[in-house]
């Protein structure tokens, strides 16, 4: 594998999200399938240098959307996310290497106000003008994370045994970033 | 800084409100117990019944906890669980489930009984309820156990190691209650 700078996919400058056009998400493994959610509130900025990227960005917890609003609510609670006390899923990349239109951050995620070392994988869409008058660069991301790791350790028995609720959830990113300047 | 207290049992001599009287002398500084009494008061259950106006009874409960900075709930333990009439009660309080009034509420329990496990399951049944309600729960507990043994003629906790327990658990509930106010939620705490 061979890796090259991010500055060969999109140009140097600093890069802001469009957040209508982006979701950042979750989805993990519940009873008999794989339950999804997404945070309308997401923000992120993507800096490009010549010699190096990097890529921060936050949700907001009490934005989680599923499709039940006693559900939001529970997730909110501290049984969950616990938005009172932590309000924001957080990120922050000093490191991302580009194999052709694949990616790999390196970065540290923040859940619950706990955070651990992640690395963070996808592909990228190499930057193209939008009818707009904009520059886009596209990302599709993915990360793999323990929640029990960042406290989040609710779960039912099922009656033939076994967790509900899986331990692994994946964060998911679909992200646009609008050049600013 | 206003703790409700909360007994499941309405027997008028109950260990588990006695307990709750007994837990005042250990809140500190600041902080005043509240015993609610009004259990005995909440009709059964009925979203029919909630709408337009909750029933007084509930309607008084919901308000006490509103008013309240935190909640210590004691429980008897009935047939390896909580009792109907507070389990009815906290289902009053639940609705609406995303706005209830316990959301976020720093809760704490304890449990006395007559044998020697000292409401144990109870609690913990109570702990898992309270979570669903999305409360802000403290792990720690207290078992009174053989409860008409632990107490002196005034209802003052005679015994030593579950003084240090109920002090400990209060004192944890206070730090729950003080953090939420620090962390910048809505909650007003008067000192």
């Amino acid at each position: 594998m061979s890796t090259t700078e991010l500055s060969t996919l999109a140009p140097a400058g600093t890069w802001r999200l469009d957040p209508v056009h982006s979701t950042i998400g979750f989805e993990i493994a519940y009873l008999a399938g794989t339950f999804k959610g997404e945070f309308r509130e997401v923000e992120s900025t993507l800096e490009i240098a010549d010699d190096g990227a990097s890529l921060s960005g936050a949700a907001g917890v009490a934005s989680v959307d599923v499709k039940d609003e006693n559900l939001a609510a529970h997730l909110q609670s501290p049984d969950f996310f616990d938005a009172e006390r932590h309000p924001e899923l957080r990120f922050a990349a000093e490191r991302i290497a580009l194999d052709g239109e694949t990616v790999s951050v390196d970065g540290e995620i923040t859940i619950r106000g706990v955070t651990k070392p992640v690395t963070v994988t996808g592909t990228a869409t190499p930057a193209l003008s939008d009818p707009y008058g904009g520059e886009r660069v596209g990302f599709a991301l993915g990360a793999t994370v323990d929640r029990t790791d960042f406290g989040i350790d609710w779960n039912l028995p099922l009656p033939t045994g076994g967790p509900a609720l899986a331990d692994e959830v994946t964060i998911v990113a679909e992200l646009q970033f609008v050049k600013a300047d | 800084m206003t703790i409700l207290g909360i007994s499941g049992s309405l027997r008028r001599d109950s260990h588990n409100t006695r307990a709750l009287r007994a837990a005042a002398d250990y809140v500190g500084d600041g902080v005043a117990l509240e015993v609610w009494d009004g259990l005995k008061a909440i009709p059964p259950y009925d979203e029919d019944d909630d709408a337009p106006t909750a029933p007084a009874a509930v309607v008084e409960l919901r308000s006490a906890i509103a008013g309240a900075d935190a909640v210590l709930f004691a429980t008897p333990e009935y047939n390896a669980s909580i009792p109907g009439q507070l389990k009815n009660a906290l289902d009053w309080v639940s609705r609406p489930l995303a706005t209830n009034e316990l959301r976020n509420k720093p809760v704490a329990v304890i449990g006395a009984s007559t044998g020697l496990f000292g409401a144990v399951w109870s609690q913990a049944e109570l702990r898992k309820v309270l979570k669903t309600m999305g409360a802000r729960v403290v792990e720690d507990g207290v078992s009174v156990t053989s409860a008409p043994s632990r107490f002196d003629d005034d209802g003052k906790l005679v015994d030593e190691e579950l003084c240090v327990q109920l002090e400990a658990v209060l004192g944890r509930l206070v730090g729950e209650t003080r953090t939420r106010v620090e962390t910048g939620d809505q909650a007003v705490v008067a000192a």
